[in-house]
């Protein structure tokens, strides 16, 4: 598989290590009411899913920067890669 | 029909126009009282166990495929009881039993061999670990020796002994250990619970559960609605997908693994032989083929085939291992769908839902557990109780933080 990185181009996924979930981002408040079952949802369950798939890569032998690949986990099909970073930060309203 | 001896020698002089289908092709009824979702390994032990020990009556088997065409059919065959915590061990070591009896209690030929496996040692730190392992199985009554260099040497001398970064420095041994034939086990429960009277029910897809006041009454199938007083799921690589239907998120990744099988070769490897310091283990089957493989791909897969890098990797683990090895080839490789769970080590529960029960979460170790898993899934189907070696394996431990994690890698399935 090669992921298209928004700023070295094309690389070997042998470059990365996987993660999983996208939604690994979304940490719960742990101060929040009921923040021990959020936290249950957060590490353990999971979506997934068959078919398009939003995970977080890492690309540990490269420019060590965090990804959010989009992939479809049936047919192993790369369809966009983007900073982890900018979608965080696009998710809390922009750079602070 | 039974199978014997006699039986062969018989059907040899007559021609073998003796012969019949291993089991009936029924067309579903409309309601059962046990229905059981997924007509691989687990299932079939499932309904097998249910009818023979729990005396269960209408129970069907519903798969989408036909039987054995998931993982039953793709694993490296490997049976062993050498687990570390108290709540895997004594499962596997029943299930090991179960492997022991198993043929003559099913009369079919699974060639269940105990050819024994090896675990490669490779540092001081892993012979502590192996040591502790070993006492582990003793405790639960399973056979563990720990062997020196010497010892490894005198079965396979021609193991690479001087590698300059893994040396081997001695092994785990369990005897009992060994394979069996993946089909013929799938074979053996299939035809075993339909002369009990299971219907196994084959091109039949689960598409959904009916679900009223928390409680299941059926579920509807590409063959039309079937209703069902309890329904247990065992459907592994597809445990996220089918448990979605129910409105259930599981603590299971689905991940890709891959194996491979060279040629048909005289025979060299007696036995099962795991690499301590790389992803590689390796078996020979009874048709001669090197059968071998290594860890998953390690990322979210739905597809039933791997990528090439793993392919190298493993190949660079086996050339490490035993440099001989390279001048076979390669004749084929497939990948199955695991059901990674979030601390490596299977769920046989009841469900939030009342009436669905689940098995899953066998990671890449689910074909030696397959007589245990459906024994123990049966209890709990017929009786709401636990089987006493399979009740840590429950869906609420995460939540309780009573994971069983024998790697200690945390949350992350593909560590597992
Ligand atoms: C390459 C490889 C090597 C392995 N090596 C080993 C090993 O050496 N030792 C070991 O112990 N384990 C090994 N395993 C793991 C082992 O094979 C699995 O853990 C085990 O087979 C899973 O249980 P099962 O047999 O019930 O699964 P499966 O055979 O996959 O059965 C699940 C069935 O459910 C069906 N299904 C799915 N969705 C639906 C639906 N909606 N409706 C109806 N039916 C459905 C599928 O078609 C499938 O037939 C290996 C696995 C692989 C892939």
């Amino acid at each position: 598989m090669l992921i298209p990185h928004p700023l070295l181009g094309l690389r070997d996924a042998q470059e990365f290590t996987y993660l999983g979930d996208a939604a690994l981002l979304n940490r719960p408040d742990g101060m929040a009411e009921g923040a021990a079952e959020a936290f249950n949802d957060y590490v353990y369950l999971r979506d997934n899913p068959a078919g398009v798939h939003r995970e977080l890569w890492f690309h540990e032998q490269g420019d060590r920067s965090w990804l959010i690949v989009t992939r479809n986990t049936v047919t192993h099909e790369i369809l966009g890669a983007e900073l982890a970073r900018d979608v965080a930060l696009a998710a809390k309203g922009g750079a602070q | 029909m039974r199978f014997s001896g006699f039986r062969v020698v018989k059907e040899a002089l007559t021609g073998h126009k003796g012969w019949r289908p291993l089991w009936r092709n029924p067309a579903p009824q409309p309601a059962y009282d046990y229905v059981i979702v997924g007509g691989g390994g687990h299932g079939l032990s499932t309904a097998y166990h249910l009818a023979k020990v729990f005396k269960g009556s209408r129970i069907a088997v519903l798969e989408k495929g036909w039987l054995g065409s998931g993982n039953i059919g793709r694993n490296t065959t490997i049976i062993r009881s050498n687990y570390l915590l108290p709540g895997n061990e004594p499962f596997y070591e029943f299930s090991m039993k179960l492997w022991e009896n198993m043929e003559q209690e099913f009369n079919f030929n699974a060639m269940v061999s105990q050819r024994g496996i090896l675990n490669l040692i490779h540092t001081d730190a892993q012979r502590d670990a192996y040591r502790r392992r070993g006492n582990a199985m003793l405790l639960a009554g399973a056979d563990a020796e720990l062997l020196d260099r010497d010892g490894v040497r005198g079965m396979y001398p021609w193991l690479n002994f001087d590698n300059a970064r893994f040396p081997i420095k001695g092994g785990l041994l369990q005897r009992r250990a060994g394979t069996a034939r993946h089909d013929g086990v799938a074979w053996g429960y299939a035809r075993g619970a339909d002369l009990l009277g299971v219907d196994l029910i084959q091109n039949c897809e689960v598409t959904g559960f009916r679900i009223e006041n928390g409680r299941v009454l059926g579920v509807e199938t590409s063959r039309g609605y079937i209703g069902a007083k309890k329904v247990g799921v065992a459907v592994a690589g597809s445990s996220g997908r089918v448990m979605q239907m129910a409105g259930m998120r599981l603590p299971i990744e689905s991940h890709v693994l891959q194996a491979f099988v060279s040629e048909g070769l005289k025979p060299v490897v007696d036995g099962v032989i795991t690499f301590g310091a790389g992803h590689f283990y390796v078996s020979q089957s009874d048709k001669g083929g090197l059968v071998f493989g290594g860890d998953i791909d390690g990322y979210n897969s739905y597809a039933q085939r791997g990528n090439l890098p793993v392919i190298e990797d493993v190949a660079e683990g086996g050339m490490a291992l035993m440099p001989a090895i390279g001048r076979a080839r390669l004749l084929r490789a497939w990948g199955g769908i695991m059901d990674m769970s979030m601390d490596g080590s299977p769920i046989i529960d009841r469900t939030p839902i009342e009436g669905l029960y689940l098995n899953a979460g066998w990671c890449y170790g689910g074909f030696k557990a397959t007589p245990a898993s459906g024994y123990a899934f049966a209890q709990l189907l017929a009786t709401d109780a636990p089987h006493p070696t399979a009740s840590a394996y429950r869906l609420d431990r995460f939540a309780r933080g009573y994971v069983i994690d024998e790697k200690g890698m945390g949350a992350q399935p593909n560590l597992h």
